[in-house]
């Protein structure tokens, strides 16, 4: 099966039903995307395909032939960090860190879609993002601070 | 634990404590460090001048990688931005300084090693300053150091630390070294980014459910649904039917499905047919449970603190006030669920495990594996998120990879599924208190009594030999043995309970509860007594002049007393883990359901060294405590976890997650610890601002999902 990951075009051998996220740690190698519940509740396996935020834990492959997917190992242009990571970063938000693939996807997809966001529209598209250290307010104000940047 | 364990362990214990800086080799333990020189087993130093720092303890959020190589570059005086810092494997000169097995937890990373690690970085230098100093064959006492280089008197007299590093770990290392004054001190105390904050946001951190190599396999355990429980009847077929499952294979914790990866290992998972004998607790219940408790509470139990006669007081006073609290079971729910990988080989065993206690993980894969531990390497990943539960005496995911395989004669990972993580048990001890106090004519503390009822974390374990002789689990009352505010009357009783529930140590241990029990009692006292809650608290604090100092700081910080309307604050403080934090919850009932505006918080932990990961651990630590409150806790019905996944045990969202604003209290006291002194006062504060809400104060955790608020 070909799939396009991270702008890539990929060949992969792996049965249909095999959920995008165990296809891409267990055939592919790419670890950043992780598995936390299971159910497509946690949020810590999110990736975007064609540019919208999806649980990939319960999402078979046969789901995503011919979209484009892009994990946490395709943010960056080289050394260069997305914004969102920037200010990941400048906010030192990660504690643990293995939530914080996921909680970058989705606030990445959210500011693709609404470059302004208020602080309800925060709370609603990062609601479905556990994070057990609980880093919540550094990740609202890393947002808030990637999107002042679009702004100016 | 066996005998033979056990006796290991003591010996490890009578020789730790000492610091102990080892003989010099060549690091070949991380990739960045590859052609490196280790100068002694914290630091080596490579040509390029990469200055790797071996972090003794594990990192699982909490900061450690940088605020240890913070400590060693202090005294090294090496460039801040050479430096790479990775989590060491198990070795004999990474045993805590404290414990003498090396583990990370009871928040003592810092100030544990603080003194070892500053005596790391200063012998690696002066060891450097001797190399160049025989290059130059000048005196040592001419030279200087700055930034990664050693500066001669003479004009261009100047090497590199990368330059200087081969022939530095040939010099003898020095016994006798002097550590910098306080006052000099340029990287301690001042806030420095993460040093794995970049891998953290690229999705290059590797955790232990990240470990790959050729040939491994993925295992998945079909555990039984009730403690104790062991298989009667396996039906194999099925799951061996599967596409990619190599064995089925029965180990101590059930039935393995080994598949070449997750996926097929799940669905083997799914087409295992397991009958299982549940065992005698197949009963079990919460509410059992709570009778069972009750009736141990109304026994004599065993003292753990006794000043005065509160008995006879309190039976002859008329205004009392009474609680009788009830606290659950938590469970940590890292968000990585347990995992290790384990390679079963012929010189012995390997082990990657996301681990808090490597030394007994390493004495329990021996055992499992039937070699001798010094058979046993045990490579650290990062951790995603300890609070306790990888620091398991029992080592019980590090064994049944072990088991796992030595029985496929493979290298095996084996990962919890999140419901396995959530019903595997090792949770904070379900508790029932029951505390009575008097108040004298003046409203102030007369006579208290406390009676704790739970099951023991420390019996059965290397830190508790003593539980099961004398009745009393010391990590059970702590917060309550050590009550601080001025009574002159006080017995604590502490109840032993039995119970197949595995229990462990839950971030901030008894303080997770013991808090709530202190801080309601004195809160209830001071609203009786028509006293300020932080007015009454200092005047019974007076022997506790840095717990004052914290209250002031909370009280200004929060603006306390000028909430808005239809804002109520509740305040709340507590020592442990050496170090004392006070916060002020600000709420609202917006429709009978808590909406917390906003938490407060100011601590005092003595000397900080890196203040920004201070206020990350109160943050996170009181959010946590902030999402058990709320919601947390782990029932049994018919002997099985009722919870199972995220959608019914709800770990704190976004959404009602406040800002917590956190100041640190300039301060000579003593070192503490961070990681966990955030949590205790959050869930007091909270219940204390919702009993100005509400007029009631409410006993049993989690709180109801909705108060009402007539």
């Amino acid at each position: 099966m070909r799939l396009t990951i991270n702008g890539k075009s990929t060949e992969i051998e792996a049965p249909e039903d095999m959920p995008l996220l165990w296809a891409l740690r267990d055939v592919l190698g790419m670890t950043g995307t992780k598995y936390g519940c299971g159910m497509a509740i946690c949020g810590a396996c999110t990736v975007h395909i064609d540019g919208a935020p999806t649980r990939s834990c319960l999402l078979p492959l046969s789901a995503v032939a011919g979209k484009s997917i892009t994990t946490i190992e395709g943010l960056a242009s080289g050394e260069t960090l997305h914004k969102v990571q920037q200010a990941w970063l400048d906010h030192e938000v990660a504690q643990c860190g293995y939530c914080q693939s996921g909680q970058i996807m989705s606030a990445v997809a959210l500011l693709q879609s609404n470059s302004t966001p208020s602080d309800d529209e925060i709370d609603a598209a990062m609601a479905g993002n556990l994070c057990r250290c609980a880093t919540y307010p550094r990740i609202r104000a890393a947002i808030r601070a990637a999107a002042g940047e679009e702004k100016a | 634990m066996s005998t033979t364990r056990r006796q290991v362990l003591q010996v490890g214990l009578l020789a730790g404590g000492g610091l102990l800086i080892g003989a010099p080799l060549i690091a070949k333990e991380a990739g960045q460090a590859k052609a490196s020189v280790a100068l002694n087993p914290f630091i080596s130093i490579a040509r390029d001048g990469t200055i790797t720092v071996f972090s003794k303890h594990s990192e699982m959020g909490q900061g450690v990688l940088t605020s240890i190589a913070m400590t060693v570059m202090e005294e090294l005086d090496g460039d801040w931005s050479k430096v790479v810092a990775v989590p060491g494997d198990a070795r004999a000169e990474y045993r805590h300084s404290l414990w003498g097995v090396q583990a990370t937890g009871g928040s003592t990373t810092t100030h544990s090693s603080f003194d070892q690690m500053r005596q790391a970085g200063a012998t690696a230098r002066a060891m450097l300053l001797a190399a160049a100093a025989a290059e130059w064959k000048e005196p040592v006492d001419k030279l200087r150091t700055e930034q990664s280089f050693v500066i001669g008197r003479k004009a261009g007299q100047r090497l590199s630390y990368g330059e200087l590093a081969a022939a530095a770990a040939a010099m003898p290392v020095p016994t006798q070294i002097k550590l910098k004054n306080k006052d000099d001190f340029k990287l301690i105390g001042k806030s420095k980014a993460r040093l794995d904050g970049r891998a953290k946001v690229t999705g290059k951190a590797n955790f232990g459910i990240d470990v790959q190599m050729p040939g491994l396999l993925t295992a998945l355990i079909a555990r039984p649904p009730v403690f104790g429980g062991k298989p009667k009847v396996i039906d194999k077929s099925g799951a061996k039917a599967v596409h990619g499952v190599r064995h089925v294979v029965e180990v101590s914790a059930g039935v393995a499905v080994v598949g070449e990866n997750f996926w097929a290992a799940k669905q083997g998972l799914d087409a295992l047919k397991v009958e299982w004998d549940l065992g005698e607790h197949k009963s079990f219940s919460t509410t059992a449970q709570r009778e069972s408790f009750d009736a141990l509470l109304a026994g004599d139990g065993v003292d753990a603190k006794v000043i005065g006669d509160a008995r006879a007081l309190l039976d002859g006073s008329d205004a009392r006030i009474e609680f009788e609290f009830d606290f659950p079971y938590l469970a940590h729910a890292t968000m990585e669920p347990m995992n290790a990988t384990a390679h079963v080989h012929a010189d012995g065993v390997t082990v990657w495990a996301p681990t808090q206690f490597q030394t007994i993980d390493q004495m329990a894969a021996a055992e499992v594996a039937g070699v001798t531990v010094d058979k046993v390497v045990l490579h650290t990943t990062l951790l995603g998120g300890g609070f306790g539960r990888r620091a398991n005496p029992k080592a019980d995911f590090v064994r049944e990879a072990v088991e796992v395989s030595k029985a496929v004669s493979s290298p095996v990972k084996v990962i919890w599924l999140r419901e396995h993580d959530m019903q595997g048990g090792y949770y904070r001890p379900r508790t029932r208190v029951c505390a009575v106090m008097s108040l004298d004519e003046k409203q102030r503390p007369a006579a208290l009594e406390i009676g704790v009822a739970s099951q023991s974390i420390l019996a059965g374990t290397p830190f508790g030999a003593d539980v099961e002789k004398t009745g009393l689990d010391a990590s059970q009352v702590e917060g309550l043995a050590d009550w601080a505010y001025a009574t002159p009357n006080l017995r604590v009783r502490y109840h032993l309970a039995k119970g197949a529930v595995p229990v462990l140590w839950w971030r901030s241990v008894g303080h997770s509860f013991s808090a709530y029990v202190k801080e309601t009692l004195i809160d209830e006292a001071a609203a009786r007594a028509k006293v300020d809650p932080i007015d009454y608290r200092i005047e019974l604090l007076a022997a506790h002049p840095r717990q004052i100092a914290v209250l002031k700081k909370v009280r200004e910080a929060a603006h306390w007393g000028k909430a808005p309307e239809g804002h109520f604050q509740g305040v709340a403080i507590h020592e442990s883990f050496g170090s004392i934090v006070a916060q002020v919850a600000q709420v609202s009932l917006v429709e009978g359901r808590i909406k917390v505006h906003k938490i407060t918080a100011a601590i005092d932990c003595g000397q900080v060294v890196n203040p920004d990961t201070v206020k990350a651990q109160i943050m996170g630590g009181a959010l946590m405590g902030l999402s058990a409150a709320l919601g947390e806790a782990i029932t049994f019905a018919e002997g099985r976890p009722e919870q199972s996944n995220f959608h019914n045990y709800p770990i704190l969202r976004l959404p009602d997650a406040p800002d917590v604003d956190v100041h640190i209290v300039a301060s000579d006291g003593p070192m503490g610890g961070a990681g966990e002194p955030g949590t205790p006062p959050v869930a007091p504060a909270l219940g204390n601002a919702l009993a100005k809400a509400l007029g009631r104060r409410f006993v049993e955790l989690p709180l109801p999902r909705s108060v009402a608020t007539s």
